[in-house]
């Protein structure tokens, strides 16, 4: 007798769904407890840690803010290989902001987070109409054409960079400020995209014909999705750089173009959840992988080969999987 | 008819390398007139529809809407002006509810500017346009994932995408293929229905009986070139008709 795996929505499931939810404590901590945990860990954890921890937590943070700024790409229809490229130009306009304009953090930040998605959007507006590879292509060689440019006409700093930034006001400021940003940023994509407006730009990566073909001006949304995404990269370098006080070539490193890739995959693409969850894997393991000296990147390797080849869907939607459904083996009668 | 012509096709060519898809097609379109495309396989009539609506760029030729050129327009501004057409291959967003798929023509910039700058509750005029085109609302069809529908109704589907757009001229690319008789039977009067609205259609079709029972004039394509054009029965008694569906002896 054959089996097959049955997967069954669990009971309480159905019942959130309806007006339980409203009556019943079990009913609402079901559906609040996956929201309230990543709020309760990223508020009450960094206190508990150890200075050096609560910068990995930053790293954290910041990687997993590129990660949810290229998730909102993926969604969109655009595979970028680039968010060095938004993460470098924040980095660099705040360090301007500082350096040549005096400008505190705290201005300099949501300068440069704006100017530096807008920045991108231009520069990758040309090549908004091209598709799959060829704008992933695009996205990878423009950040490193922005280090050969720098380091030949040695504006900025050249390859030394630009040094003696102000930090933020105290090392909670720029703990939180990162943390809360990525809370509110991953609740607010996720009620984004499960609007009528996030239909549209999922709708673009799905079938954009079919959006053209409701009158909708598929390069207008897909720059109003590249400006979000420039702006929360952008961001998150400006960020980083009151935090190391310096901003340099190493900004448009391809280390920020992977990773967070490698984050949004482990997690899980198309929710932010996932690409929150990975980076939450993969950047504190980088660091405990760090003792090992010169065979981590090969622990490292192995890891998110396993991850990807054991969880194909990512682990967020294994969880959320297992968290709304049972499973078991029924016969199938031949 | 004495009226300015709704659409007028001037000249119309495009060439893909050395194959000439679509050559010198000259035709008016009227307001309310329902124009059948018929043709042999490969006969240029699809490539027709999207020079017209631009999905493709064509290489000579002039289209002129309400008497205003749109062959130089991007296909969403064609759109706008009040042209909606569906596809031949349906491809809906197979894992959204099919009501669900009725979001994005109701997100439309036309549809708001012709309601007067307010969508309202999409969802319930989603289910209201599906019940219109057959999705019968007791059965809950319309709450079913796009992908787990059959043939039928994903044309009923893309119909209903095109009357959400409240177009002026609807071009329906071979809407009956693929489905049964009892099926296009239940279609026909969904399209006498939208006639009766006003709207002008242009309807590509191989099901040339259901055709000529709704069609007030066709227009014949072979080889990418217009070989015919006038009302149904008289078209198809012309030989260069005959042979091109027939073949020559």
């Amino acid at each position: 007798m054959k089996k097959r795996k049955e997967r069954i929505d669990r009971g309480i499931k159905a019942r959130s769904g309806d007006v339980f939810t409203l009556c019943s404590w079990r009913e609402m901590l079901y559906l609040a407890a996956p929201r309230l945990l990543p709020v309760i860990v990223f508020l009450l954890l960094p206190p508990l840690l150890s200075v050096y921890w609560q910068k990995v937590m930053i790293s954290l943070a910041v990687f997993a803010l590129l990660a949810i700024s290229w998730d909102l790409l993926a969604q969109s229809g655009m595979i970028s290989l680039g968010q060095a490229l938004f993460f470098g130009m924040g980095a660099y306009l705040s360090g301007i902001a500082d350096h040549y304009f005096g400008l505190a953090p705290l201005v300099a930040i949501p300068l440069a987070s704006i100017l530096g998605g807008a920045i991108c959007t231009l520069m990758l507006l040309p090549v908004l109409r091209l598709r799959g590879i060829y704008f992933s292509m695009v996205t990878l060689v423009i950040p490193l054409m922005l280090v050969r440019i720098i380091e030949a006409t040695r504006i900025f700093g050249g390859t030394e960079g630009l040094t003696g930034m102000a930090p933020l006001p105290s090392k909670w400021v720029e703990l939180y400020l990162v943390i809360i940003v990525l809370l509110c940023l991953l609740f607010g994509f996720r009620r984004m995209m499960a609007s009528d407006y996030g239909l549209v730009l999922k709708g673009i990566c799905d079938n954009d014909r079919s959006v053209t073909n409701a009158g909708i001006n598929i390069y207008w949304f897909k720059a109003q999705a590249l400006f979000m995404a420039g702006t929360v990269g952008a961001f998150s370098g400006a960020c980083m750089t009151h935090v190391y006080l310096f901003a340099g070539m190493p900004v448009f490193a391809l280390d920020y173009s992977i990773l967070p890739i490698a984050a949004a995959v482990v997690g899980g693409p198309g929710s932010f959840a996932g690409a929150t969850l990975g980076a939450a894997i993969l950047v504190p393991l980088s660091e405990l992988l760090r003792g090992i000296g010169g065979l981590r990147i090969v622990f490292y390797g192995i890891f998110l080969v396993v991850f990807i080849v054991a969880l194909p869907e990512g682990i967020f939607h294994y969880i959320q999987r297992k968290y709304h459904q049972f499973e078991r083996w029924v016969e199938v009668e031949k | 008819m004495n009226r300015a012509p709704l659409l007028q096709v001037i000249e119309l060519s495009k060439s893909f390398g050395g194959v000439q898809a679509v050559h010198f097609v000259n035709f008016d379109l009227h307001e309310g007139e329902l124009l059948g495309v018929i043709g042999p396989n490969g006969s240029g009539k699809t490539t027709l529809v999207n020079l017209i609506t631009r999905f493709v760029k064509p290489s000579k030729g002039e289209v002129l809407y309400k008497g205003r050129p749109i062959q130089h327009l991007a296909p969403y501004e064609i759109v706008r002006l009040g042209i909606a057409r569906t596809f031949q291959m349906v491809r809906p967003f197979y894992h959204l509810p099919a009501y669900k798929n009725m979001i994005i023509p109701l997100y439309s910039p036309r549809v708001k500017k012709l309601v007067g700058g307010k969508y309202g509750d999409r969802n319930a005029v989603a289910l209201d346009l599906l019940e219109e085109v057959g999705f019968e609302r007791d059965a809950f069809v319309a709450y079913k994932p796009a992908g787990a529908l059959p043939q039928g109704y994903l044309k009923r589907l893309e119909l209903a995408k095109a009357i959400a757009l409240q177009p002026d001229l609807m071009i329906l690319d071979e809407l009956f293929s693929g489905l049964s008789l009892a099926e296009v039977a239940g279609m026909l009067p969904i399209i006498e229905k939208l006639r009766l609205q006003g709207k002008t259609i242009i309807m590509i079709e191989h099901r040339l009986k259901e055709l000529f029972r709704i069609a007030d004039r066709v227009l014949v394509m072979n080889y990418g070139e217009k070989i015919a054009d006038g009302a149904p029965r008289d078209v198809m008694e012309q030989d260069s008709v005959k042979s091109a569906y027939l073949g020559s002896e």
